[in-house]
């Protein structure tokens, strides 16, 4: 769309958007943070298949899967991944309110208790998962 | 508390300069100034060829928004001493076209609104009402808060989808939208739909939250824009799954 | 129509994956990735995890996760890129690259946990 500026139609100034935008602003980079989790989601399902293939192959496997694992490498990411994957936990809980409104016979439950339900569900199932694992 | 403040106050004359330059006015440091008592200050008594926009000075108008340091804020509700000692740096509204000094460009805005049926859209064969159409007050509580949208444009400026996206309708005019959605005299959601489920509406938006932060009314687009990514995502999957239903 | 029927139906995928992977990804990750490594609490037998992982309801659950959760990656992974680092114009590969790559995955979760476990 070509404008001709005139005389009572100056030219507007319009500011270029850096790549970098998301690093202007506390906010932004938080934001960012945010999305770039999702990496580690993907390398969590990653490592959890090493794990499930390496079971069903059989003891020697996954002996071989521990000692790869307690490279200290490979428990730095993953101290990094559990890092992310709780930041990704926490904000999602606490945007949960945002998007979705829960009524009660006619109310609104209020935004915090959707929050909470979803904490003590994180609660229940990580207990759960821990015991079934560790019994 | 020291009685003189500094303003850094962005200019931008078209006629004879290409970028926006900054310019320190001192003013006097008044306990019940906002930023905008200040603006006005400089156009009364130091510089009159300052250019800006405001009217009610109290909130309600959406005229007066601009960049305080760094924040979209409208300058009518911005005190000065909230920055003391300062200085305090004012841009225009960030992510809009610049015209002159601190007054910024909003006809993307203006196009963008009326594409979402910004009002009451009855049925086409419904009969003209006859009296007021009823409505209880919990029926407004369903969407009073979207209601209080003054177009004050902060969320835009506050929305970097908006300045990456062109096309993007933005956070005040998907919460408008949902205004009339979920308005129990409305009948128009099927309608806004075709412009609210594509990727220039809801689905741009990745839930950055500034616009909600940004918003001096309370109107909360971000929770807006999502609550309406499940009802269209809802609507998408009962038309995938069961097509013979007429929604 | 196909494209706009298509976003919001990936974005129930990336949304249901989001709470999946937030719910149980971390508890699996700390005991798999450092406490059981580590060593600070006993590994469970090779035995026990495998009657635990061939459990139908296991094999489900976990399928599940890792497709939501691959999906979720895909979507957002695709969103960053264009917004993060303004690589719009390289959409079709993006879309490509990562819901293809959540396909992939997902294929090889299927494989790993209903066929060769």
């Amino acid at each position: 769309m070509s404008v001709r500026y005139t005389e009572f139609h100056p030219r507007w100034y319009r500011p270029p958007m850096s790549v970098f935008w998301w690093a202007h602003r506390r906010s932004y980079l938080i934001f960012v943070l945010r999305e770039l989790s999702s990496i580690f989601t993907a390398w969590s399902v990653v490592f959890l298949l090493l794990l499930v293939h390496a079971v069903s192959q059989g003891g020697k496997q996954y002996r071989q899967f521990l000692d790869l694992s307690s490279n200290p490498w490979m428990l730095a990411l993953n101290v990094i991944t559990i890092a992310f994957l709780v930041f990704h936990a926490i904000t999602w809980f606490n945007l949960a309110p945002q998007a979705m409104v829960v009524r009660l016979r006619g109310n609104r439950v209020p935004r915090s208790w959707v929050s909470y339900a979803h904490y003590a569900a994180w609660a229940l199932l990580s207990a759960l998962v821990a015991w079934l694992i560790l019994r | 508390m020291p009685d003189r403040i500094i303003l850094q106050v962005s200019r931008y004359r078209p006629e004879r300069e290409l970028e926006p330059t900054t310019q320190e006015y001192e003013i006097p440091l008044r306990e019940e100034w906002a930023v905008l008592d200040g603006l006005n200050h400089v156009k009364d008594k130091l510089d009159g060829t300052l250019s800006y926009r405001w009217s009610c000075r109290m909130g309600i108008c959406g005229s007066c928004g601009m960049t305080v340091n760094g924040e979209p804020r409208l300058t009518c509700a911005t005190f000065l001493t909230d920055y003391s000692p300062g200085p305090i740096r004012i841009e225009p509204l960030q992510n809009f076209p610049v015209i002159r000094d601190l007054v910024v460009e909003i006809g993307d805005f203006m196009r963008k609104l009326p594409q979402v049926k910004p009002w009451l859209v009855r049925g086409e064969d419904a009969a003209a009402p006859q009296g007021e159409l009823l409505q209880t007050p919990s029926e407004l509580d369903d969407y009073k808060q979207y209601s209080m949208c003054i177009n004050c444009m902060l969320c835009y400026s506050a929305c970097p989808i908006v300045g990456l996206e062109e096309d993007f309708l933005g956070p005040a005019a998907i919460a408008l939208a949902q205004r009339y959605n979920l308005d129990s005299r409305d009948e128009g959601a099927h309608e806004r739909m075709n412009v609210l489920s594509t990727a220039a509406g809801v689905w741009g938006c990745t839930f950055v939250g500034e616009c909600t932060e940004a918003c001096p009314k309370g109107v909360d687009p971000a929770g807006a824009i999502q609550r309406y990514k499940l009802t269209a995502a809802a609507e998408s999957l009962r038309s995938f799954l069961l097509p013979w239903r007429s929604a | 129509m196909a494209k706009r029927r298509a976003e919001p139906l990936v974005w129930l995928l990336f949304s249901s994956g989001g709470l999946v992977a937030a719910l149980l990804l971390p508890v699996l990750m700390v005991l798999f990735g450092v406490v059981l490594p580590a060593g600070w609490v006993s590994a469970p037998t090779e035995a026990h995890l495998l009657s635990l992982a061939r459990n139908p309801l296991t094999r489900i659950v976990l399928l599940g996760l890792c497709v939501l959760a691959l999906f979720h990656w895909a979507h957002r992974f695709r969103y960053t890129l264009y917004d993060g680092l303004r690589l719009k114009h390289l959409s079709k590969l993006i879309i490509v690259g990562c819901y293809g790559g959540a396909l992939v995955g997902s294929g090889l979760a299927v494989y790993l946990l209903l066929v060769a476990l």
